[in-house]
């Protein structure tokens, strides 16, 4: 598949005065786990109303599934959103839930989605008002994949989930994109719970876009150098994303392949997905951005100390 | 755990036709039933009270008020009854408003104090089909229980308006016929769904429904129900039938003097009529001193003319409500 899933230019969400989402220019392609990550008010779930149209833009555009304009007929129907808190009707049993969304959809599985909860174990016939947290989350994510989108868009999906739920919901997700192609955006301010699936990382600070690209090939252009602390100031016109200081040693965060030259007495190691993602997040005014999206916050990160 | 995989999607095609409307039937009645059914049974209780002490009414009526003004009717019917019936009508004002405030004001009010809009208006159906779905099919719905609940309160009032208790163009009884009666439960619907969608919490919206309604029924009554027909006017001191006199005036020498109530009127009888001991009515008083009395009226073959102007702009309010609505519900964000 050869279309961006997700593309926005100039993309901005005002509320009042405060610019929850500003200048942001994506280009997701198909086929990926995308993870959106940044702190709470990083305006995540804004580009994700956006996303599915709940929210109009203040500014720039938004479209989706290879074109669509978000909201559109056509990207209602391709697109299946689970909101944060996964809302459902308390009152309305599984089962209701099942046939509500079969009666609001063109297409749905309902033999799927009947195998599903009954795998989980959740009763057809219990309110969804009367669910725990997880199986809540998992009903809306089943109703979600039984719609067979072509999209799959989570807001903050696990985090009330515990730990083993966190893996289960994680692990369905997953099937659903290798198994069905489905693409999927999800957000969370907590990277750990995506690390494991996402091949796509949208790093979001302060209503900006601040690193997108897949994860990939983001490893594969970072480094981090530890060497004496002394010659750490060596390295600023390089485009270090962080200096951490230990007493003697630095760990700078370099953008450089593996084949670039190590200079003598530093030790070059790959760095975790984790370790990327904080370091950039704890860096403001750096940024890493893909091709068509760059823009003018991609100039060589200042060094700080 | 093992994860069904799902049979091949079927290819997404660009002409999408859209989903049709009558789904949204089933899930309006699935989401709605506890209101409609709410409603059913408020108004069906309610309407087997109505027969059961209409029946003994008409009885009443049919058994001693041959004629009217007699003693019998005096003291079996309109004696026992008038009452029954003013308390009565006083509890048919407040249905509109209730329907208004618990079936109109949570259709939306509790999407979005829930957050279950994010899930109801991302859905292939699209929010603007989904809310003129709703909207439309709970309107109709209520509507019509309304104008059948109204239909058996006319026949309530019947033997009122026959023995000359009541003009079918009462304040307390105008607006609970037939046609109005059903408007206004329109109306009062189309009010709360407005007002669920502005203030976004169930519990406030009902509240707002509620005073919005009051405040609408109240001015429509007290001044603008008057003014949907120009008056006739006439020097007669009985009304034919039973018209609805909106108001009075004197005049002396073809010049307004002073309105049937106030200062004018009350100086004029105490200087002209010796503060009314003359032995002459200040009406008949008056007309000795040159005075014409004149009086504005409704005549009672305006009452169905009245009852579809009213039905008619009632109509168009909930229609331009309802559209408000759904044009809100289109351009919030979330």
């Amino acid at each position: 598949m050869n279309m961006n899933i997700v593309e926005t230019s100039g993309l901005g969400k005002r509320y009042g005065g405060t610019w929850a989402l500003r200048e942001c220019s994506l280009a997701i392609p198909a086929g990926h786990v995308a993870a959106l990550v940044g702190p709470n008010g990083a305006g995540k779930t804004t580009l994700l109303n956006l996303t599915v149209g709940l929210a109009e833009p203040s500014a720039g555009a938004v479209t989706v599934l290879g074109g669509w304009p978000a909201g559109s007929p056509a990207a209602l129907d391709g697109i299946a959103f689970v909101a944060q808190d996964t809302p459902v009707y308390k009152n309305l049993s599984a089962a209701d839930m099942l046939h509500l969304t079969r009666n609001l959809n063109r297409r749905f599985d309902q033999p799927y989605a009947k195998a599903r909860l009954g795998e989980l174990g959740i009763p057809l016939n219990r309110k969804a008002g009367r669910l725990s947290g997880g199986q809540r989350a998992q009903l809306a994510l089943t109703v979600a994949l039984a719609r067979r989108p072509r999209l799959l868009v989570l807001d903050e999906p696990v985090a009330m989930l515990d730990p083993v739920a966190r893996h289960d919901f994680m692990a369905i997700v997953l099937t659903a994109m290798t198994d069905d192609g489905v693409s999927v955006v999800l957000s969370s301010h907590v990277l750990a719970d995506l690390e494991r699936v996402a091949d796509y990382l949208v790093l979001l600070s302060h209503g900006r876009v601040q690193m997108a690209g897949e994860v990939e090939d983001l490893l594969a252009t970072h480094r981090m150098l530890t060497g004496p602390a002394a010659e750490a100031d060596r390295y600023a016109e390089r485009p270090v994303v962080r200096v951490g200081r230990a007493e003697a040693q630095a760990h700078l965060l370099v953008r450089a392949g593996m084949n670039d030259p190590v200079p003598p007495g530093w030790e070059a190691h790959p760095v975790s997905l984790e370790e990327l993602a904080m370091a950039y997040l704890r860096e403001p005014g750096a940024g890493a951005l893909p091709g068509p999206a760059r823009s003018r916050n991609t100039q060589p990160s200042e060094v700080t100390r | 755990m093992t994860a069904l995989t799902m049979p091949a999607r079927p290819k997404h095609d660009a002409g999408l036709r859209p989903v049709p409307w009558r789904r949204m039937a089933w899930v309006t009645w699935r989401q709605h039933r506890a209101a409609l059914g709410g409603v059913a049974v408020f108004l069906g209780a309610f309407a087997v009270y109505l027969w059961l002490t209409g029946l003994q009414m008409h009885h009443a009526y049919t058994a001693d008020c041959h004629p009217a003004s007699s003693v019998a009717c005096t003291l079996n019917f309109t004696g026992r009854y008038a009452t029954t019936g003013n308390v009565v009508s006083i509890f048919v004002q407040v249905v509109p408003a209730l329907i208004g405030a618990f079936a109109g004001a949570p259709v939306l009010a509790r999407e979005l104090e829930t957050g279950t809009f994010r899930y109801a208006w991302t859905q292939g159906i699209g929010r603007r089909r989904w809310t003129v779905a709703k909207l439309v099919l709970l309107a109709v719905a209520v509507a019509a229980a309304a104008a059948a609940f109204s239909a058996l309160f006319s026949w309530y009032n019947q033997p009122f308006f026959a023995a000359g208790y009541v003009i079918p163009f009462s304040t307390r009884l105008f607006g609970l016929r037939e046609v109005s009666f059903a408007a206004w439960t329109l109306a009062a619907f189309a009010i709360g769904a407005l007002a669920g969608m502005l203030i976004r919490r169930v519990v406030p919206a009902i509240a707002a429904t509620l005073a919005v309604y009051a405040g609408l029924a109240l001015a429509t009554a007290l001044w603008l129900r008057q003014h949907y027909m120009a008056p006739l006017v006439t020097t007669k001191p009985n009304l034919p039938g039973s018209a609805w006199a909106v108001s009075q005036w004197y005049t002396k020498g073809g010049k307004f003097a002073f309105g049937a109530h106030g200062s004018g009127i009350a100086n004029a009888v105490n200087q002209l009529c010796d503060n009314g001991n003359s032995g002459l009515s200040p009406g008949q008083c008056l007309s000795q001193h040159g005075y014409t009395v004149w009086t504005s009226y409704q005549p009672a073959s305006r009452f169905w003319p009245f009852q579809w102007i009213e039905g008619g702009w009632l109509l168009a309010l909930s229609v331009l409500l309802i559209a408000a609505t759904v044009w809100l519900v289109r351009r919030r964000a979330a």
